[in-house]
């Protein structure tokens, strides 16, 4: 499953990237994109998995840039 | 400006009054005996109102092993001044440092929105018929087959048939065409173009989600998406440079005043500085800035592109290979041509016309269509059609043969063929030669234009393909400058053709392939760079290309390569530009030239220059 999210906060392209990264490492993501200049972020996973995974996503995204939130 | 750039504006004014307070108070007053003590206080102030958010974020970085982020480098710098007792320096450097966070923030936010403001063709809501009534919903609410309303000067929100009312469509938007589109009943409408006049009443043909406007919009959404090469490069330099710079800052810490014994507080500041220029910001924004502007610059003019690492390949296009009809020509016959012998123009005209008018083909069609007024050809009889030769009626007692020459020599009649681009139809009435016409597909106006254009940007050499007649595709070829040309191909051909080119070429050599996307799809996805052209409604082109021209005029294919090129200079430079700065300024740190003023120069003004230097890729002269 392919999902779309709009990121809040998101302040630095360099953060942007290592966010992406570190999405990328979490296990069950099978695709994940951050656009710095959409303030998106495109996650795939398998639906089953998918709440679990977005958790960890934003607990790595907050690792990296506190105030970042996705809006779910 | 969002509610936290006004809250980090405010702060950033207040701190920089109470900076200033403490600087001039000393020189003031020089001889009030506290007036050093209020000034160091005025200053720590003055840093905790600015930096105390980075202070908090460096720590909580740290625990999160998040350590080289930015707030980690500017905490350790200006703490590590504060330390060496260079006050005033560490406030002026958190104060430059948010000043500029703060430009690049809203230099940021202002190009995405310029940007946003291009794609804005979202229609917002539908004007629906349901139970004789109007109802004002959602797009995404009708479903396929109801009537929707479109008043003048609205966007049409979904596409369908016109079933009542007539108009004149403004399609700018998404073609980048200025020239309004006039329809009537029965025509296809896409959404996003804008009704000029009157009231259209439209019986949707897709969801909303299918429908035109949503398919555009996700595409350029999602094209920066798709890194281009140089894109991902700068990513991956990013996480090499920030800890090569500050080993570096260590080391020039330690080893000078080592060897030397001594000066440990004036290499500590040289440290410092460099760990304030090793903050990536600056390159790694910049660059897809560049990008996302020369996307949201070609969707302006009708271009669409795929991904930034299509816009890239496509600047470096070499070969272009073109499929011929509906690319380069219009792909509609045209008497171009009348050769009448022992008769007038008109005569041979209407005599071809008489025989033809019984014919389906293409050809035979555009005969009929060279005539003012249609002859009525209901008294013929004896309709003899020959495939691949041509078309023979008895009419008034006269036998009237249209066709090639294999059928004139089949009926034992002398020709005489012209030298020509196009197909030749004899024609002859009782045996008797009257002379033949010549029916060509004609290039497009913007063509010929097209290639010179494309010549001049970084076009070495232009193929093209087609199924038609050699001799035909010779012609036009060469009215229009092209270097090679392959004919009589089978659609599955053009993909052989595509490949055996593919393998032929050198690597550092890019070939974009340019077609309608009718039956090329397989050639469109397996070029370098697919181009389908005049793609608006036909979903196999859109889904096979790379780049999608909107309407079908070849002079925006050199136009894309033309922002393309440009995109791609704006990325070199930004990147030169960044790096240059940031290597000059390193090398005058570490020669004690410069101070930690300068390395945040280094870091946050060159990202806004950058910035300011991306948002030109969004402006595209036609």
């Amino acid at each position: 499953m392919k999902k779309v999210f709009k990121m809040q906060e998101l302040d630095c392209a360099n953060c942007a990237a290592k966010m992406e990264e570190a999405i990328r490492k979490i296990p069950g993501v099978e695709h994940a994109a951050m656009n710095f200049m959409t303030q998106k972020l495109t996650l795939e996973a398998a639906e089953a998995d998918f709440d679990r995974v977005l958790d960890e996503a934003q607990k790595a995204i907050s690792r990296i840039e506190k105030d970042c939130l996705i809006i779910r | 400006m969002s509610r936290k750039q006004k809250k980090n504006l405010i702060r950033i004014g207040f701190s920089a009054a109470l900076f200033l307070i403490g600087l001039l108070l000393p020189v003031v007053f020089p001889d009030f005996a506290a007036v050093q003590t209020i000034a160091f206080v005025l200053q720590m102030i003055a840093y905790l109102t600015v930096g105390l958010e980075v202070l908090k974020d460096a720590f909580s970085g740290i625990r999160n092993g998040q350590v080289f982020d930015e707030n980690f480098l500017m905490a350790i710098a200006t703490v590590g001044a504060l330390l060496i007792g260079e006050y005033h320096e560490a406030v002026a450097v958190m104060l430059f440092y948010q000043i500029g966070e703060w430009f690049q923030s809203y230099a940021v936010g202002k190009s995405r929105a310029s940007i946003a403001e291009l794609m804005d063709i979202r229609p917002e809501t539908a004007e629906v018929e349901r139970n004789g009534e109007i109802e004002t919903v959602d797009p995404e609410e009708v479903s396929p087959g109801e009537i929707i309303q479109v008043r003048a000067g609205e966007r049409i929100p979904l596409d369908g048939i016109i079933v009542e009312g007539t108009s004149a469509l403004d399609t700018s938007a998404l073609t980048g065409e200025s020239l309004p589109r006039d329809v009537a009943v029965g025509d296809d409408v896409i959404s996003g173009c804008i009704n000029q006049s009157g009231l259209l009443r439209i019986r949707t043909t897709r969801r909303y989600t299918d429908s035109t406007v949503a398919r555009i919009l996700e595409l350029v959404e999602n094209a920066s998406d798709k890194k281009a090469t140089v894109e991902s490069f700068i990513t991956r330099f990013a996480r090499v440079y920030t800890p090569a710079v500050c080993l570096l800052a260590l080391l020039l810490f330690l080893i000078p005043p080592l060897i030397t014994g001594g000066g440990w507080a004036d290499w500590g500041y040289r440290a410092l500085s460099f760990l304030v220029v090793s903050c990536p910001c600056a390159l790694v924004i910049s660059v897809p800035l560049s990008f996302f502007g020369g996307i949201g610059g070609a969707s302006r003019c009708g271009i669409l592109v795929k991904g930034s690492n299509h816009l890239e390949m496509l600047s470096r296009a070499s070969i272009a290979v073109f499929d011929k009809t509906g690319t380069l020509t219009h792909g509609r016959f045209h008497v171009t041509q009348l050769h009448p012998v022992r008769t007038d123009e008109q005569t041979l005209l209407e005599t071809a016309a008489i025989a033809e008018s019984h014919s389906n083909h293409p050809i035979s069609r555009s005969i009929c269509e060279a005539l003012k007024e249609p002859v009525s050809a209901d008294e013929c009889h004896d309709v003899k059609e020959i495939a691949g030769q041509g078309i023979t009626v008895v009419y008034h007692g006269q036998t009237i043969a249209a066709g090639n020459d294999k059928l004139m020599s089949a009926l034992g009649i002398a020709v005489t063929a012209p030298e020509t681009a196009g197909t030749v139809v004899h024609v002859a009435r009782d045996g008797e030669y009257l002379g033949c016409l010549v029916v060509a597909d004609e290039p497009k106006p913007g063509a010929k234009e097209a290639l010179a254009a494309l010549r001049k940007e970084s076009i070495q050499k232009t193929v093209m393909l087609t199924g038609d007649q050699h001799s035909a595709a010779k012609a036009v070829a060469a009215q229009l400058g092209i270097d090679e040309v392959h004919a009589q191909l089978l659609p599955q051909d053009k993909l052989n053709h595509v490949e055996r080119m593919l393998e032929e070429k050198k690597e550092d050599q890019v070939l974009v392939y340019i077609g309608d996307g009718i039956n090329d799809a397989p050639v469109l996805t397996r070029a370098d760079v697919g181009v389908a052209m005049g793609a608006l409604g036909s979903d196999a082109a859109v889904e096979a290309a790379d780049i999608v021209l909107m309407d079908d005029d070849p002079r925006k294919l050199a136009l894309a390569l033309r922002i393309s090129r440009r995109t791609l200079a704006i990325v070199r430079q930004n990147i030169a530009f960044a790096l240059g700065v940031k290597l000059l300024v390193l090398i005058l740190v570490a020669l004690g030239r410069a101070g930690m003023w300068l390395a945040v120069f280094a870091d946050v003004g060159v990202s806004v220059i950058a910035i300011l230097n991306a948002m030109r890729a969004l402006k595209v002269k036609a």
